[in-house]
């Protein structure tokens, strides 16, 4: 907040440091956060000249005596409202450490923004008022702090004052939060009894707390320590992006644990392809010698080229993750919508995403009730365990084991909606990384481009059902294979036949069907042949894991040919079939095909010829660099 | 340190400090070097910024030419190796001091910046309701309006700190704005673990905040480390100095008599007026500036 400036930064000018931790006060709403803030801020000389003093003149300008809490009320809206409602972050020091404080709400409407708060913090206070004791939101922010991996839990009984300082009721709250915590493997650091509106037990054991021994919250405040970097825990080094800006095909990322030196051996996982980093890149100074830990954004470069993409997990080769398709982990839940058995679901594990659908879900319960009853659904701010499967492959850790990687979140409509700890995963096919050699072709590519006098692509036509696609790339194959090219067709219904023919027309098994051709394709195009590829391809989502994975071979062509002319042609008698509503899932009448917008090319067949169509390919696939441009050849028969 | 003086030659671009870093960690081949506050810090927006660039279509960096948005451009660099490859977007009121121009025009040379200067709408174009300041600063949010439909970006890379201000601290990392560019403070997803939504909906966009978790002295300690270029403003001259640099009719200075970043830095530790008191704007009405910002203002 900008009322607090006093410093916080370690990095003084006479190079002193001091340890910074991040705390979060949580609680049930009415509890005394705010109050506890205002006069923590005060107790340790952090409020800005004069603003005490202007807080007063405007609490007896508006008529009402002052509260603590309107140091944090800074906005109108919440003066309006009468409740804090978003995370602040304010700072203040105790005698060794620097704190910044996250101040989180209690209004069960913004979970969402305490769990915000939570996942930045090192500790937490959870302040309870000693007259209402224990209640739901004091449970369920209990639980949530055990999710979010928060273990240094101070716990406050507030308002002291209203039970007359009575050390029995003390003692009986205390014991049902610390029970309560112990349950979810949380032990507190201290439970401490205040008055945050008089300051008992703040900064000092006043003499009406005289049978407490306990330290203070601004004595236990300083004994927190900061959160360490993961050191000592295996590497891993998640790709966030592979950049090519210049010669170097740099792989950044953050690493999460572990740490790395040029010239490891390394694991990109889930594919199983064995590297050694050589070098670590930087800037201004590159490369950079030395080992780098954990915390770290990097950039490396790899001594061979391999095929890599964001979400993929660098490891050493004798400490991998597991590679899986199915997990299972504890999750929180903040959409309005429960979520529920065969839900289909977006899930990011660091930086990798995948689509999933929920296998099953058990002990589904409100963390805020004290007799938990399970539920077949987990209704929003409430918890449970599920069982997920996975459309692609990932690389992940039980959270036990690492708790950086061992978490996820999950997204519904491109907000995320949840997100939990990774409890066991099931290994499948590949339990341990599997050294994969691939075995490399006995023709070099430029023996084979020489005869072909082309590279390696994917081409790959994609629009409405009866656009023209199929007729194209039959036309676009017979002209390459006339020029002496090496062409080949993969036709998305002719490959539905026998190599997808497991697969349906969900939207988890168009993905796959999509990758499916797109590895097939990437495979044929590094062995330098162009690959055609006609499939309706509707997701763009879809179109871009193609375009990742034939990377720079990957030519767009959008036949555009508009949707009326389409379904008149309807050679097959889709658009019949399915206007009688006798096909499901058919792309073309509603409006499930999502356009490409930086497709290579663009070409509407009811304009042009197949003839013009194909000349208008060729050409797109001289310019960038895919056929070679045959006037060199003619100018040397001359 | 180094500042833009008239007429001053360009600087290499290797900074001392960094190249003493890169030395002293060939020392330990076994140990890799602990990390301290404001390598977390750098870390961390690097993070942020290669988020935005990998799951943003088309982005820019609002380069307001201060103290915070010359940090961010030094961090995008080492984010990506020394290029930002994206515009910088200069939203221009045109009444910036005239060493901040020449800095502008100077160092968007020397970094190779892809500089887009966009003015702003003439003043009567703007809400009349708005005391005098933030009418002033509302040109700023219209002319940023005018340049998002201008280019159709998604993603606006913005230099808030959430220490500077009261309605800063409630901003998320990525934090979506409405079709008209409008933030709803009371709507915000959540973001943990480093997790981001970066689906803005179809014609809205993101702001992105980079160094959100940075402080005032944090910027300083990592301008001296970095050797970050600075206008010579927010030096001391004739006892005053310039804590944060606007427009010119609406930005006064502080009295102080710091005229290095050391001396800056021991100023910080013992002050305790806010860092925006120079700024008009913030002190007309008590909501002044969240309504500016509600409506879209960084």
């Amino acid at each position: 907040m900008n009322m607090i400036v006093t410093p916080a930064s370690p990095a003084t000018p006479n190079g002193t440091t001091r340890p910074q931790v991040r705390i979060v006060i949580v609680g049930h709403v009415d509890h005394g956060k705010s109050t506890l803030v205002g006069r923590l801020l005060h107790e340790t000389g952090s409020l800005p000249d004069g603003k005490l003093d202007m807080l007063k003149a405007v609490s007896a300008r508006r008529g009402m005596p002052f509260e603590w809490s309107f140091l944090l009320d800074a906005l109108q809206t919440e003066r309006d409202q009468g409740i804090t409602i978003d995370t602040t972050q304010i700072r203040f020091r105790t005698n060794s450490r620097d704190i910044v404080l996250i101040d989180a709400p209690g209004h069960a409407e913004f979970l969402r923004n305490m769990i915000t708060g939570a996942s930045q913090a090192d500790g937490a206070v959870l302040i309870i008022d000693a007259l209402e004791g224990v209640r739901d939101q004091t449970r369920r922010h209990g639980y949530l702090l055990h999710l979010l991996g928060v273990k240094q839990v101070a716990v406050v009984v507030n308002k002291m004052d209203r039970v007359d300082f009575a050390a029995e009721r003390f003692k009986e709250i205390s014991d049902e939060i610390s029970a309560h915590l112990q349950g979810l493997g949380v032990k507190p650091t201290a439970v401490i009894p205040i008055s945050a509106r008089d300051g008992d037990g703040v900064a000092e054991r006043t003499d009406r707390i005289g049978w407490y021994k306990g330290p203070t919250v601004v004595e236990a405040l300083d004994r927190l320590e900061p959160a360490r970097p993961l050191e000592a825990l295996a590497l891993r080094l998640p790709v966030q992006a592979i950049y090519k800006f210049d010669d170097r095909r740099i792989v950044a990322g953050r690493i999460e644990s572990g740490s790395l030196i040029a010239g490891d051996e390394i694991v990109i996982m889930p594919a199983g392809k064995i590297a050694r980093i050589k070098t670590v890149e930087s800037w201004p100074v590159t490369p950079v010698a030395g080992r780098q830990g954990a915390g770290r954004s990097v950039g490396i470069t790899l001594d061979r080229e391999l095929f890599l993409e964001r979400g993929d997990i660098i490891a050493h080769t004798n400490s991998a993750p597991r590679e899986t398709r199915r997990l299972r982990a504890r999750i929180f839940w903040l959409h309005d919508k429960p979520l529920a058995k065969g839900d289909q679901l977006l899930v990011r594990c660091g930086p990798k995403e995948s689509r999933a659908t929920v296998v099953a879900i058990e002990k589904a319960v409100d963390p805020g009730e004290l007799s938990s009853v399970e539920n077949k659904a987990i209704g929003r701010n409430h918890v449970g365990e599920i069982d997920i499967s996975l459309s692609n492959p990932i690389a992940t850790d039980p959270y036990t084991e690492n708790p950086r990687t061992g978490r996820l979140v999950i997204e519904v409509s491109g907000r995320i909606a949840g997100g939990g700890l990774v409890l066991s995963v099931d290994a499948g096919q590949r339990a341990l990384p599997v050294d994969i050699v691939p075995v490399e072709s006995a023709l070099r590519l430029d023996e084979r481009s020489a005869r072909y006098r082309h590279n390696g692509a994917v081409v790959w036509l994609t629009g409405l059902p009866a656009s023209g696609k199929s007729t194209l790339a039959k036309a676009l194959e017979r002209r390459l294979f006339s020029n002496g090219g090496s062409p080949i067709l993969l036709d998305g219904d002719t490959l539905r036949a026998g190599l997808n023919s497991d697969l349906g027309f969900s939207a988890a098994d168009r993905s796959e069907n999509i990758r499916r051709l797109a590895e097939v394709a990437t495979h044929l195009a590094r062995n330098g042949h162009i690959a055609i590829v006609a499939a309706v391809s509707p997701a763009r989502e879809d179109r871009a894991t193609a375009r990742r994975i034939a990377d720079t071979s990957f030519r767009e062509i959008h036949v555009a040919t508009p949707a009326g002319i389409c379904e008149e042609r309807d050679p097959k008698g889709h658009y019949k079939k399915a206007r009688a509503g006798a096909l499901a899932s058919f792309t073309g009448i509603g409006n499930d095909y999502e356009r490409p917008e930086a497709a290579e090319l663009v070409i509407d067949t009811s304009t042009r010829t197949v003839a013009e169509a194909a000349d208008e390919i060729e050409q797109m696939l001289k310019t960038t660099g895919v056929l070679f441009d045959e006037v060199v050849d003619l100018a040397a028969n001359i | 340190m180094h500042l833009l003086k008239d007429n001053s030659t360009a600087v290499g671009l290797g900074s001392p400090a960094a190249a003493e870093r890169a030395r002293t960690q060939e020392f330990s081949a076994d140990l890799a070097p602990s990390m301290d506050h404001l390598d977390q810090l750098e870390a961390q927006s690097i993070y942020i910024f290669r988020e935005a660039f990998g799951r943003l279509k088309k982005i820019a960096l609002l380069w307001s030419l201060g103290k915070d948005s010359n940090v961010m451009i030094w961090l995008a660099r080492k984010a990506f190796f020394g290029r930002l490859p994206f515009p910088a977007l200069h939203v221009d009121t045109g009444k910036k001091f005239p060493e901040m121009y020449r800095f502008r025009d100077h160092y968007g040379k020397e970094w190779d910046l892809d500089l887009r200067v966009e003015p702003c709408p003439p003043i009567d174009a703007v809400d009349p309701t708005l005391p005098p300041a933030a009418r002033s600063a509302a040109r700023k949010t219209e002319g940023l309006k005018m340049a998002l439909a201008k280019y159709g970006f998604d993603g606006l890379i913005a230099g808030i700190r959430r220490d500077e201000e009261a309605t800063r601290a409630k901003e998320r990392v990525f934090s979506p704005r409405g079709l008209e560019g409008n933030w709803d403070v009371r709507d915000q997803p959540p973001e943990f673990w480093d997790h981001f939504n970066a689906s803005p909906p179809q014609g809205a966009h993101l702001r992105i905040h980079p160094i959100l978790h940075w402080t005032e002295s944090d910027i300083w300690a990592y301008t001296k480390r970095e050797n970050i270029p600075i206008i010579p403003l927010y030096l001391s001259q004739n006892g005053k100095r310039y804590r944060s640099l606007g427009d010119q009719d609406i930005t006064n200075p502080v009295a102080s008599n710091a005229s290095t970043i050391d001396e800056i830095l021991i100023e910080l530790e013992q002050t305790k007026v806010p860092e925006r008191s120079g700024r008009a704007l913030d002190h007309e009405t008590e909501d002044a500036f969240e309504r500016l910002r509600v409506a879209g203002y960084l």
